[in-house]
């Protein structure tokens, strides 16, 4: 088997870990829906998804299947090929981003051969994901102004416009981080975030480096969330004045594709926050005897989680619930013992601090959208060009001057 | 003998030249601004080949995101229709085109005497760090003179669509 694998890495390596990852990146997609509704519903005070299976854990099923089977609606003087085209540019662009983000550090071995902890890792993989974000407004644009629709095209022309604002804002709000790394390669921007202040507190570039990258993170962010197209800057999509922006005119899988392409580029953008400013998969504690124990902390998590969850489930109202969640639970106490395991333990610990951050910034997300209002668009405009630019480009300025008089 | 750095060069350079001729027999704005940036997104593709990465990244998200954003912002924002192609000028029909034919000859003559092979050849990989330091070492003056041009230009529209507006 090795021997053959080192005769078609790209067949035995690389598509078996894209078809996983896609998998994964769907299911994750599909989840997230479920994630924002239930914290939504929970910061207004309701319950969200209730009814498909206990605590509403099969809706995003529901949600697919009904989305395949409603029909199909093209509106009369759309431009075809356009229509159809908008929706794929967007969820293959979204989609593909993930390809370059590392999950882990490298070291990773497949049938022997050695292979990055994500699908490829490229010299240029930030300016990668900086030009699909970039090509990422066409699905928008496009989808806007093929429909053949009032408010269809002033949502796309709306949202392209923030788009492109927002996109200098984003892009010189990473340069600080670039200076400080020296490289454009994801693996070796988190590489060089390691080691610890006095020995406890992580030099991570959000708070270490010649310049902490406070405000780079968060005009980052800020800057983010306008160009991923969510509240409180989803002006493009502002129900109250234009239905439903951009999609408003798609229905079915086509709509579905475009729900699915924001979700997926607001997992990117909680990937990209996580390796450029909080260390990737670098764990917060440092790695001596003292915090030995801090290597338990993923076995802790899961079989805490495992064990509520199995206490909860068989209390369930639902039959159905009282198997499904007593069998998740017990599910998850299984990964938390699996975890344990001398063999494994070291290599869970990256990719569960990456994903552990990763989650944390998509909760951040979701809290932002149950609690700050809609921007007016004048408001949205003049705050990117008239504060945010001019405070990234001031951030620049002030890194490359700590780096110099630091290397002196 | 075809080996995929051929391969794929012979896709990419299909695609650039299928957008490129797109691009002028299309009839709606829209559909001509999608063919360019068919042909920019096969350029960078063709660039990246070369092992020029940061270039291929660079014509992706400047000319491929940022110009072609605003050519279709533009073309969406005056909501430019089909356009008919009309008659061709009889100076264009006899003159025009035998002029193109005789161009591409000579064109397709001298490549294929300069290049008598088709083959890989070096092909090393330009990092950022090298071409930053020939842009900021070497060449920092056409390099700056460039920036200088095009604030120039910058300004000088600027200035243009202040006068148009006073009016």
């Amino acid at each position: 088997m090795n021997e053959f694998a080192a005769q078609h890495p790209l067949l035995v390596v690389a598509l078996p870990k894209i078809v996983i990852l896609l998998f994964v990146m769907l299911t994750a997609l599909a989840y997230l829906t479920w994630f924002e509704r239930k914290v939504v519903a929970h910061i207004q005070s309701r319950w969200g998804p209730y009814r498909v299976g206990p605590h509403g854990l099969l809706q995003p099923l529901a949600d697919g299947v009904k989305f395949l089977f409603k029909e199909d609606v093209t509106p009369a003087g759309a431009d075809k090929f356009t229509y159809f085209l908008a929706p794929f540019l967007s969820l293959s662009l979204a989609i593909t981003s993930i390809a370059v983000i590392p999950f882990g550090p490298s070291g990773l071995k497949i049938f022997g051969q050695a292979t990055p902890t994500g699908i490829t890792n490229l010299n240029i993989g930030l300016l990668i994901l900086f030009s699909i974000t970039s090509m990422g407004v066409y699905g928008v644009a496009l989808a806007g102004w093929s429909s053949n629709s009032k408010y269809p095209l002033l949502g796309g022309l709306r949202s392209s416009a923030q788009m492109i604002s927002y996109e200098l804002a984003l892009t010189m709000s990473v340069v600080g981080v670039i200076l400080m790394a020296g490289t454009f390669n994801l693996s070796q921007i988190v590489t060089s975030q390691q080691g610890f202040h006095w020995g406890f507190v992580p030099r991570w570039n959000v708070i270490g480096g010649p310049l902490p990258q406070i405000l780079g993170f968060f005009l980052f962010f800020t800057s983010a969330v306008a160009e991923t197209n969510r509240s409180p800057f989803d002006l493009a999509e502002a129900e109250s004045e234009l239905v439903a922006g951009f999609h408003t005119e798609y229905a079915s899988f086509k709509f579905a594709m475009f729900f699915m392409a924001e979700y997926a580029s607001m997992i990117t953008v909680s990937c990209l926050a996580t390796i450029l400013f909080f260390g990737g998969w670098l764990s917060p504690f440092p790695q001596t005897s003292l915090f030995a124990w801090s290597h338990y902390i993923p076995t802790a998590v899961f079989a805490i989680a495992g064990i509520a969850l199995f206490a909860h489930g068989v209390r369930y109202i639902t039959m159905f619930g009282r198997v499904v969640l007593p069998v998740l639970g017990l599910a998850l106490l299984g990964l938390g013992v699996l975890f344990a395991l001398p063999a494994v333990t070291e290599g869970i610990q990256g990719p569960f601090w990456f994903l552990f951050k990763i989650g944390i910034f998509l909760f951040i997300y979701v809290w932002v959208r149950g609690t700050l209002p809609r921007f007016r668009y004048d408001q949205l405009m003049n705050f990117g060009w008239k504060l945010l630019l001019p405070l990234s480009i001031l951030n620049v300025v002030i890194t490359s001057l700590a780096i110099v008089l630091t290397q002196r | 003998m075809i080996t995929p750095q051929i391969a794929i060069f012979l896709v990419l350079a299909a695609f650039t030249v299928a957008g490129a001729v797109s691009l002028i027999l299309q009839k709606h704005p829209i559909h001509s601004a999608l063919s360019l940036i068919v042909v920019m997104v096969s350029l960078a593709g063709l660039y990246l080949l070369q092992g020029a990465e940061f270039v291929a990244a660079v014509q992706i998200i400047v000319y491929a995101g940022a110009i072609m954003v605003l050519f279709i912002f533009v073309i969406m924002l005056l909501n430019a229709g089909e356009e008919d192609p009309g008659n061709v000028s009889r100076l264009a029909k006899f003159v025009g085109v035998p002029l193109g034919i005789v161009f591409l000859a000579e064109m397709a003559f001298w490549v294929g005497r300069a290049t008598s092979h088709l083959g890989p050849g070096q092909r090393e990989v330009v990092s950022t760090q090298d071409l930053s330091t020939l842009l900021f070492r070497e060449y920092v003056f056409p390099f700056e003179l460039t920036s200088f041009l095009i604030l120039i230009a910058l300004l000088g529209a600027l200035v243009l669509a202040r006068r148009e507006e006073s009016n």
